[in-house]
């Protein structure tokens, strides 16, 4: 694998470096160089630093991991591919995602999953192990969005103001919702062995992916929140 | 100088701070670093940074730092400036002549002491009347800004970018307990040497990421106290702001903060401690045009420590971290690295939630 030392503080010269790896890299000494493995497929990236905004964005297929935190908006609009976080993550992770899967091993700031998508077999998966800030999946519209809480310690795991406009997709939180305030718009039910077949998989890779034990994070109550179809938004800004 | 601004440019901004809990010395180019990884948050048209602790051999006088347009503008504000100050010292401000930092205007320093004769003739306090003379001049005498007014402390700033800035002013020569730093890419106000950040009034001072929805209500409020907003630009509404609520109205950081990013009332309601409560209803009912609105990412630098605050929504990024005595706030994690590697504790304050970190021995 080669490997590449970001001295540059410039993100067009490290993309270009990156796109001419083959078909993997390693990138050392990253400090906040922005747009990442915008659009790339074809290639496993490796990033020791931090990251900067924007990781991933547009991501059709490759896969990129971090050995540490990441900024804002990773994953941003991204189309396929993984990109998995070995710590936490910054605002609006995953906007507008539309295929592709996130695992983040910690926590997640505001505005995780807003307006997420899917489109048949094109179904974005973003798995965050610790808690969520405000927003979690705002304007959902598709995809999964999983919050396991593992590090909560008594915090509620999701912030304010969860689902707001959520017209679409599954958000799973492990446990039973205590204190998380839903919208009237959406429904929480306890998830049944079904639900827990369609989603342990992603659980599984999860612990896979940090080394911890699957079987403990499933022994646990889980809650599916879906959009309420008989009672949809309606007129939240305009008559319609 | 000049007073361009014809054109309108999309948002960015980058903020950083640090702050040694123990008092120790930092040199003011360390959060120049912090913004060479956040290059593009600005766009070379601001640039500037506040040290506090800076004047330790000055520590009793109001530092006045001033821009003027020329020879003559300086003449008349000293002229003024003596009717109302002993003046100590008078300097020019040591610059450094790079390319990338141009058309500087006239840059001084004066530390002076208050005449207590017109003290006691305006019968007010003595930094209600650095207010007031700072508020006279921005407003009435030509050619002659004052961007910064506090004890112990100063700001610097220019049109460029912001590692230039530091470069300009020289910043490696100084030290301080606590530095506030600020990359600008303004949106809707011109890009002059004014309306750089920070914006200081006494020891406060704002550096701010984002863009004021709720400025003109912000404005007519704060007017109504004597406060004028002249430097083409919304930031400094909020350092008026600051010096209102916390030397006038006597109110605490905390109560600060929840004024500028009050809650939502949803939230205040569902608020489960009665005491907590009735405070915020009253804050919210007292103050509602304090209320800023808008994303805002800010830094409030004062005598003894700093006050990083979000909008409540938190529609921009703010990361801290620290490592030994020393506190780090910056736009981004990236920064904050760049500042320190070691740097541990990283963790990202709720939109609305105040990190307020004070230098040992500090007021409470």
């Amino acid at each position: 694998m080669k490997t590449l030392y970001a001295k540059d503080p410039d993100h067009r010269a490290l993309n270009e470096a990156v796109r001419r790896a083959g078909d993997s890299v390693r990138i050392t000494g990253c400090l906040g160089q922005r747009f990442i493995g915008a659009g790339m497929s074809g290639i496993r990236i490796e990033i020791d630093g931090i990251p900067g905004n924007a990781l991933g964005a547009y991501l059709n297929g490759a896969e990129i991991t971090v050995d540490g935190n990441a900024q804002d908006a990773v994953g941003d609009t991204m189309n396929g591919g993984r990109i998995v976080v070995h710590g936490s993550i910054g605002d609006a992770a995953g906007y507008a995602m539309r295929g592709g899967e996130i695992f983040v091993r910690d926590d997640a700031g505001y505005r995780a999953g807003i307006h997420m998508k899917e489109y048949r077999d094109k179904v974005p998966v973003l798995v965050i192990g610790g808690c969520a800030g405000s927003f979690l999946g705002e304007y959902q519209a598709g995809g999964v969005i999983l919050v396991l809480g593992l590090n909560a310690d008594g915090r509620r795991i999701v912030g304010d103001f969860p689902c707001t406009g959520m017209h679409g997709g599954r958000m799973v939180l492990r446990g039973t919702c205590g204190g998380i305030v839903l919208p009237p718009q959406v429904t929480a039910r306890p998830a049944s062995p079904e639900d827990m077949e369609a989603f342990r998989p992603y659980i599984e890779a999860y612990a896979a992916l940090f080394g911890k034990e699957a079987g403990e994070i499933l022994d646990s109550p889980f809650t599916v929140v879906t959009p309420d179809s008989a009672n949809p938004y309606r007129r939240m800004y305009v008559e319609n | 100088m000049k007073l361009e601004g014809e054109v309108r440019i999309p948002s960015g901004c980058a903020i950083a701070a640090v702050i040694d809990r123990d008092g120790g010395m930092i040199p003011g180019n360390l959060t120049a670093e912090a913004m060479r990884p956040m290059h593009e948050r600005s766009n070379g048209l601001g640039g500037g940074f506040a040290g506090y602790g800076i004047y330790p051999d000055y520590k009793d006088f109001y530092a006045l730092h001033f821009f003027f347009d020329d020879r003559a503008a300086r003449k008349d504000c000293e002229v003024f400036l003596k009717e109302r100050f002993e003046i100590v010292k008078s300097e020019i401000i040591p610059t450094r002549k790079i390319p990338s930092v141009t058309d500087e205007p006239v840059i001084w320093r004066y530390f002076v002491d208050p005449l207590k004769s017109v003290l006691a003739a305006e019968q007010v306090d003595e930094r209600e009347f650095v207010v007031r003379t700072v508020t006279k001049i921005n407003t009435e005498r030509r050619g002659g800004y004052v961007f910064s007014s506090g004890k112990n402390m100063g700001a610097f700033k220019a049109v460029g970018y912001p590692e230039d800035v530091a470069d300009f002013y020289r910043l490696e020569e100084y030290a301080g307990y606590a530095w506030c730093a600020h990359g600008r890419y303004p949106t809707n106000t011109p890009g002059w040497w004014g309306g750089a950040h920070p914006f200081t009034l006494l020891d406060w001072s704002v550096v701010h990421n984002g863009e004021i929805s709720s400025y003109d209500a912000n404005r007519r409020w704060i007017e109504m106290f004597g406060y004028k907003c002249t430097l083409q630009t919304d930031t400094e509404v909020i350092t008026y702001i600051m010096d209102y609520l916390l030397r006038r109205q006597g109110l605490t950081l905390e109560e600060a903060a929840s004024v500028v990013a009050a809650p939502f009332w949803s939230s205040i309601e569902g608020e489960a401690d009665q005491e907590k409560r009735e405070t915020l209803t009253y804050l919210r009912t007292v103050f509602p045009s304090l209320l800023v609105t808008g994303p805002f990412s800010i830094i409030l630098g004062f005598d003894g420590g700093l006050m990083a605050l979000n909008d409540r929504l938190k529609l921009r990024s703010m990361v801290v971290g620290e490592h030994g005595s020393r506190v780090y706030i910056a736009s981004e994690e990236a920064a904050i690295r760049a500042m320190d590697p070691e740097a541990g504790r990283i963790r990202y304050p709720a939109g609305g939630e105040p990190v307020i970190v004070r230098v040992k021995g500090g007021e409470e």
